[in-house]
């Protein structure tokens, strides 16, 4: 039972820190129809910039500064890039943005080398806050946790209550009428990806610390953003809040539990071959639940995609 | 009177027919003496790896460029396909079965196939993100599998065969790159055809359609989805195709066949070449595969030069490079092409050589981070020279800044020849 | 501009006549491992390795047979089997006639049965390979053949080594195996397994499983378990950031015993780690680090002088290039591959780390010395990243698992 606790802890962590790439990625998703597939890229760039910010000004300079950084730049990759490459469509967008996350991975490469940077928490959040029977809870994520919330709530004051959050409201539904209406609709689409990507980069500096600030890191989260605002219905930002979390729990329950294939196989009525090494289903008896945990939301998403193609709390298709 | 007329269409008609021919013609000449060309085995095991990707990349444009719909996930057409091929080959040689190694392929083809339909029956209900996302799960899913169910994937060692121990095909056993150059090449035009004959059918040309304007294609009686069905059936097909020809020359299937990077990198090539035209995707897989295996032997920062390429076409030239090549046919046709002659070298050349600049640049950079202590000797475009001293910087940097500021000074003459060229004499301008 | 054209003309001509001489009595050695991508940096630091190694320990000496000098050409193979197998051609229609490879056991598998397969069909320009990382025992048992040989323990070998260790320390009563969902993780478990079985089978195995490979973005939950089993030893064969991400949730989630592992160092890893792996991490593996031998000092401040980045991560470098020079020497030829073969079949050599190094014909297995390295601070003379931390010695099996069995049945030229 306590583990229990522990893991609703450790997957409210993981899915908030989803939430806060995938808020980003769904508005810009849902406003401008491209699937940013360097999201995740701008998440690695807030952790290298942090990292590299707070070598000399210590890691709360990082955390203020980077994701200003990470912001412009992908405010600037929009107006000069992306909005050239608008005019031809979707495809091509979305190719841009393919290539995009290649370069941006190279040029990290290119400029930070190939290995491990030694990214640390702040020494004033090193401690353990408290345990639950022998699992420490490090403070750092419940630091985590209330900057994740913190960032949620803002968000949803800026879009519900705000001028300018009504006009991104109605700029998600009805682009062409805004426009009419005499707004600036390629600026809001600019500012809405500066702030998505910044909101990516500020992922990216909380996260690096624990998970670790390496090339590879975009490539890890990568596809994992897509299936969760796919599943959380694009344009929603509850949708994208609820798909994270259960996303966080699913992952960190499926790793916690070693649930058996056997168990369940022998449960249903099956028999287990006598030499299981001789037998083509070899594999499938000594699946356990662990093995299967990452790809779960894949199979998640692609039910969803078949049975509710809006996913959870979206209104329109994909 | 009418018949001359109908001789004379027909005449045109085998005429245009003659014409259509000859491209492929010319393919096969060029298949064929290319191993005289470039002889060694090295050069035959890359021009092997450029055949198979190039039915790869055309099998991916059926959906992307035809049809319209954006997959995320075709690396495991081929790759079970391919699967496949590898244990029929253990099966042919464990209990001497029958079968001549050329026909392998088709059976890639036919279990491509086979999980393209079971997936599209599902996954081709709508177009466009629906579409794209699916592909990607079920990508996903089928990749992570590889590692899970070893039994048939034999996890990341992946399966291996021998392609030599199955029957003598006329006596041949396919023991040299030579002999089995010759059979994908046999094949790379067998399926290219076939794969251009169905872009000239009635379901070729609604895969079009239904890119286009779906709701349009629906009025006339055709079912979209039906459709797209057929067309992502197709491109199964000869993605496993192409699996066949990659179990046949390098005997082993791994993980790598199957994941997300794989199926990225079809993508990228597809897209590079061109979607637009029936041969950008021969283009796109020629160039990235000479980028992969040669340029990588040059320098470790490939990876970063072909990013920047593809970024950069992707921004300037939408069509690819395919799409760059048939901008000129206008001019071609009307006999004006020899007007851009001049022009182009007065601005392509210096942009290369400025590129070349730039990229020794980045070059020296990373080999001054990166050598070893007292290594400042390096070796660039042939000559030799010392990376901590100021004279090559000045060079590159001179050489650099010279290129691109002639391209941006000719540049206003280009678009003058390029007007003059597209423009019918005698029509005011 | 003159000037420039000049100086270009009279380089390039200086670099073909030295080019020249060089090409003429060099014995070329391809390096076919990762120089691009993910696994970079560990691929960059063996190249780096090999080339001081045949820099300084062969050529400075005046090279092999009558001046002959060894020369290393990397190969970027992308860790990807299928690009590996382009580089091997474009490396033997080079005329080079050795390969070393080492990371990744899927790569190693293709490369040796594609030079198998190459060796009978192509008879005139046969290739030796010489695996100098790539630990899967398979490829000295079932998929064994002539042209290979392994210069590092193989996983087995390393899992009997740290098994005796485990077995004399009475502390260790509840061990947690976790490793990377494929062949090598699915090997060290099952060896560990077994072999604890026979020589504690008082130790409870609290847990073994494994986790999917390169696809976990937080260990938290695996940390969880490892400690709520209470466990007070873990054995992993995780490496790069799967061993990171491991390590440091583990000990981060109050984890004080010691890590049983075959990869935690260096490529920034030992950096990452610093201070909170100290006396926990415990790495398996051949060459003694420290305290060091006076010629292995050496040896590494001559090669930090020259790689102020690089490590000297994978020790048995060395023995690669010394081995490979005295086969040549023994055989007098560096053509005839099956004579060089030969004369590394039963050879035994003193490597720099202290210890000999024998090649076991019946396998072309290297049997060695093996080490428990704990990950320390203190009396580190050859420290790893720069971090001022690296591997000291704490327990010697010295020519471990000598006598074990193998499967291998080598078919011989």
């Amino acid at each position: 039972m306590d583990l229990v606790l522990v893991n609703l802890i450790d997957g409210l962590v993981t899915g908030l820190l989803l939430f806060m790439l995938s808020a980003g990625l769904t508005l810009i998703f849902s406003m401008m129809g491209v699937l940013n597939f360097a999201h995740a890229s701008f998440y690695m760039l807030g952790a290298y910039f942090a990292y590299q910010i707070s070598t000399y000004m210590g890691f709360w300079m990082g955390l203020l500064i980077a994701p200003i950084i990470v912001g412009i730049a992908g405010a600037g990759i929009e107006r000069y890039g992306l909005r050239k490459v608008h005019q031809y469509g979707h495809v091509p967008e979305l190719i841009f943005t393919f290539g995009l996350a290649l370069l941006i991975e190279e040029v990290v490469q290119f400029i930070w080398g190939k290995s491990q940077m030694p990214y640390e928490p702040p020494e004033i959040l090193q401690f353990t806050l408290f345990s639950i029977s022998g699992n420490a809870i490090p403070a750092y994520k419940v630091f985590m946790i209330f900057v994740s919330i913190a960032i949620f709530l803002a968000l949803l004051y800026v879009l519900t209550r705000t001028r300018v959050g009504m006009v991104i409201q109605a700029a998600l539904s009805y682009p062409k009428t805004v426009e009419a209406l005499g707004h600036n609709v390629p600026l809001v689409f600019m500012g809405v990806f500066g702030v998505g990507t910044a909101l990516a980069g500020l992922a990216g500096v909380i996260a690096g610390p624990v998970l670790g600030t390496f090339p590879g890191m975009a490539f890890l989260l990568g596809s994992i953003v897509f299936v969760t605002i796919v599943i959380g219905g694009l344009g929603s930002l509850w949708g994208a809040l609820v798909a994270s979390l259960l996303i966080g729990w699913i992952t960190t329950f499926a790793a916690s539990y070693n649930v058996a294939m056997a168990d369940v196989l022998i449960a249903l009525g099956f028999e287990q071959p006598v030499d299981l090494s001789e037998s083509a289903w070899r594999d499938l008896w000594s699946l356990t639940l662990p093995q299967i945990g990452p790809i779960l939301p894949y199979l998640l998403m692609v039910l969803i995609l078949v049975f509710r193609p809006y996913g959870l709390f979206g209104k329109r298709d994909v | 009177m009418s018949d001359t007329a109908s001789n004379n269409g027909t005449a045109q008609r085998g005429g245009s027919r003659l014409g259509a021919a000859t491209p492929w013609i010319v393919s096969i000449v060029i298949l064929a003496i290319i191993p005289f060309v470039f002889t060694s085995n090295s050069a035959i095991t890359i021009m092997n790896q450029m055949a198979i990707t190039i039915v790869f990349a055309l099998a991916y444009n059926m959906l992307l460029g035809q049809g319209g719909m954006l997959s995320f996930g075709h690396a495991v057409y081929m790759g079970v396909g391919g699967f496949m091929c590898v244990h029929i080959m253990n099966y042919v040689e464990d209990y001497s079965l029958p079968l001549p190694l050329p026909v392998l392929p088709l059976f890639g083809g036919l279990f491509g196939l086979g999980l393209a339909t079971i997936v599209g029956s599902f996954s081709t209900r709508k177009a466009g993100t629906v579409f794209a996302m699916i592909s990607l799960g079920v990508g996903e899913l089928i990749a992570a599998c590889s590692v899970i169910i070893v039994a048939f994937f034999g996890g990341e060692e992946g399966v291996s065969g021998d392609r030599t121990y199955g029957l003598p095909f006329f006596g041949i056993e396919f023991l040299h790159q030579i002999e089995v150059y010759y059979l994908i090449a046999f094949w790379l035009l067998l399926s290219a055809l076939l794969m251009f004959l169905y872009s000239r059918t009635p379901i070729g040309r609604m895969a079009n359609a239904v890119r286009d304007n779906p709701e349009r294609a629906e009025f006339l009686g055709y079912s979209a989805r039906w459709v797209r069905f057929f067309s992502f059936c197709a491109s199964g097909f000869f993605a496993g195709i192409a699996g066949g020809l990659f179990a046949i020359n390098y005997e082993i299937l791994t993980e790598e066949n199957l994941n997300l990077v794989q199926s990225g990198s079809i993508l990228l090539i597809t897209f590079l070449g061109g979607v637009g035209y029936f041969f950008g995707p021969i283009i796109g897989a020629v160039v990235f595969t000479l980028l992969q295996t040669v340029l990588s032997l040059e320098t470790e920062l490939w990876q970063l030069y072909v990013g920047a390429l593809f970024v950069a076409t992707v921004m300037y030239f939408p069509g690819g490079l395919a799409g760059i090549l048939m901008m000129h046919m206008p001019a071609i046709r009307m006999g004006k092409a020899g007007l851009l002659v001049m022009p182009y070298i007065k601005t392509v050349l210096p942009a290369i050589i400025g590129t070349l600049g730039l990229a020794a640049l980045i070059e020296t950079i990373f080999h001054i981070r990166h050598a070893a202590t007292g290594d400042e000797e390096m070796t660039l475009f042939w000559t030799t020279f010392n990376s901590h001293s100021v004279l090559p910087w000045l060079v590159m940097i001179l050489v650099t800044v010279t290129g691109y500021w002639l391209t941006r000074r000719n540049l206003p003459e280009l678009r003058r020849a390029w007007h003059e060229a597209n423009t019918i004499d005698g029509s005011p301008s | 501009m003159r000037i420039t054209t000049r100086i270009g003309v009279s380089s390039v001509l200086a670099l073909a006549i030295s080019a020249g001489a060089a090409f003429a009595e060099n014995i070329k050695i391809a390096f076919i491992d990762p120089l691009s991508g993910p696994f970079a940096s560990t691929g960059t630091n063996g190249l780096n390795q090999y080339e001081f190694a045949a820099q300084y320990l062969v050529n400075d000496k005046g090279g092999v047979l009558d001046g002959d000098m060894f020369e290393i050409v990397g190969f970027d193979n992308k860790i990807s089997p299928k690009e590996s197998l382009i580089q091997l051609q474009v490396a033997i229609d080079q005329g080079i006639r050795y390969i070393v490879q080492g990371n990744s056991s899927g790569v190693a598998n293709a490369l040796t049965e594609a030079i198998e397969k190459h060796n009978r069909r192509n008879p005139d320009s046969r290739v030796l390979f010489l695996n100098y990382s790539a630990v899967d025992p398979a490829l000295t048992n079932d998929k064994c053949n002539f042209w290979h040989f392994r210069f590092d323990a193989n996983a087995d070998i390393k899992m009997d080594a740290l098994t005796d260790v485990i077995a004399q320390s009475d502390d260790i009563t509840k061990v947690y195996i976790i490793g990377q969902d494929y062949s090598f993780g699915k090997a060290v478990a099952s060896a560990a397994v077994e072999m604890l079985g026979e020589k504690r089978p008082d130790i409870e195995i609290v847990g073994n499983e494994l986790h999917p490979i390169g696809k976990v973005k937080d260990f938290t939950p695996y940390a969880r378990k490892i400690v709520a089993s209470e466990a007070n030893a873990v054995i992993t064969g995780n490496w790069g950031s799967d061993m990171l991400g491991l390590g440091k949730a583990v000990i981060e989630n109050g984890y004080t015993g010691p890590i049983f592992n075959y990869y935690a160092g260096s490529d920034g890893i030992t950096a990452a780690f610093g201070e909170s792996g100290k006396g926990i991490l415990m790495q398996v593996s051949e060459g003694k680090l420290n305290p060091p031998e006076e010629k292995a000092l050496e040896y590494f401040t001559a090669f930090r002088e020259k790689y102020p980045e690089s490590d000297v991560s994978q020790p048995r470098i060395t023995n690669v290039i010394e081995m490979l020079a005295k086969a040549i020497d023994q055989a007098g030829t560096a053509d005839d591959v099956v004579a060089v073969a030969n004369a590394l079949e039963g050879m035994e050599h003193d490597s720099i780390w202290g210890g000999k190094v024998f090649i076991r014909p019946q396998d072309h297995q290297a049997i060695q010395d093996v080490h428990i390295l704990a990950h320390t601070n203190e009396g580190v003379q050859i420290d790893l990243d720069n971090s001022e931390f690296g591997p000291v010695a704490v327990n010697t099996v010295e020519m471990a698992a000598m006598d074990s069995a193998t499967t291998c049945k080598m078919k011989r030229p």
